[in-house]
């Protein structure tokens, strides 16, 4: 792999390529290999309970499932893209309204054909996680090529 | 003696004006653009396609999140409405006060687990959850999601959900 920085910017580019991931104001924090952190800030128009202002479940899986699609497209044994194939989240608390929430994705595992995975989302406690996530992702290499 | 029958339009407002007040209070189902058909106690969730939910750009397919939160939205406001229903059929609620502030708190998600069966088409979704298993304090939820065939799912999920403490009590 080329310089790091280089690398990082390459996957803002294609995160933020996204329309949904933008829609959401994503952004890519840090990128490792086989693992990706994704924060979003907190908007009004992603509240799950008008009571209590806080962000639907679905918003937090959508930021879930993006940072464990970009934690295996960062994986050295995966070159070509990647789907989802099943995401489990656990939600541990709420997120605090007001707050940022950032998600961090690993590949602990990755075959010729499937990359599984462990995320954890938080807002600015960070002792205490909002969601935990584990999903399974297709590994697509790229046609005729070697990884 | 029975009592007489409504008329069917009186019934039908009430319904709809219930299930509005639980939708529409809502901004990230108002951001989805979810709507939600009804044909008595029967709800079906329609999400019309938008650029904004696209997550590969490339193919164009929808966003696995997307289809998470499709998902999601469907399965609370299917146990909520089913919680909602006899109260309203009974006339325990109140619809002039019927606004998203003064609805019975929604359900909270506990864990959620979907299956991805095929790539959302650049199509409208809809979805229909079954609440399965309804208690005094849990709920299980499964949801289905199809584009153009009924069939032809393409997403599945299931839920567990921690029902919201009954009215009048603090929490």
């Amino acid at each position: 792999m080329t310089d790091p920085d280089a690398k990082l910017q390459l996957a803002r580019q294609f995160i933020e390529a996204i329309p949904h991931s933008r829609a959401l104001g994503m952004r890519l924090d840090a990128l490792g290999e086989g693992a990706a952190e994704i924060s979003m800030p907190y908007d009004l128009r992603l509240v799950g309970d008008p009571r209590t202002g806080v962000i639907h479940g679905g918003a937090v899986s959508a930021l879930m499932d993006t940072c464990c699609g970009a934690a295996v497209m960062s994986h050295p044994g995966s070159a070509a893209g990647t789907a989802t194939i099943d995401l489990r989240i656990d939600y541990m608390r709420a997120a605090t309204p007001g707050q940022r929430i950032v998600a961090r994705a690993e590949v602990y595992h990755i075959t010729r054909t499937v990359a599984f995975l462990r995320a954890t989302a938080h807002d600015d406690d960070t002792a205490r996680p909002v969601a935990t996530a584990t999903g399974a992702f297709t590994v697509e290499r790229p046609k005729g090529g070697q990884v | 003696m029975r009592k007489p029958l409504e008329p069917v339009q009186v019934v039908k407002t009430r319904r709809d004006a219930a299930l509005r007040a639980l939708v529409s209070g809502v901004p990230y189902i108002q951001f989805l653009g979810i709507e939600f058909d009804r044909r008595g106690d029967e709800l079906t969730a329609v999400l019309p396609f938008d650029d904004k939910l696209i997550g590969n750009p490339l193919l164009p397919a929808i966003h696995g999140g997307v289809t998470a939160a499709f998902l999601e939205v469907t399965a609370i406001i299917e146990l909520s409405w089913s919680l909602l229903w006899e109260d309203m059929e009974a006339g325990r609620i109140d619809l002039a006060t019927l606004d998203p502030l003064h609805l019975p708190r929604l359900p909270k998600t506990i864990d959620f687990t979907v299956d991805y069966l095929r790539s959302g088409l650049p199509r409208d979704a809809y979805a229909r959850a079954r609440v399965n298993r309804s208690g005094r304090r849990y709920a299980s939820v499964h949801v289905e999601a199809w584009q153009d065939n009924r069939t032809r799912l393409f997403a599945q999920a299931t839920g567990h959900f921690l029902m919201p403490p009954p009215p009048g009590t603090d929490d």
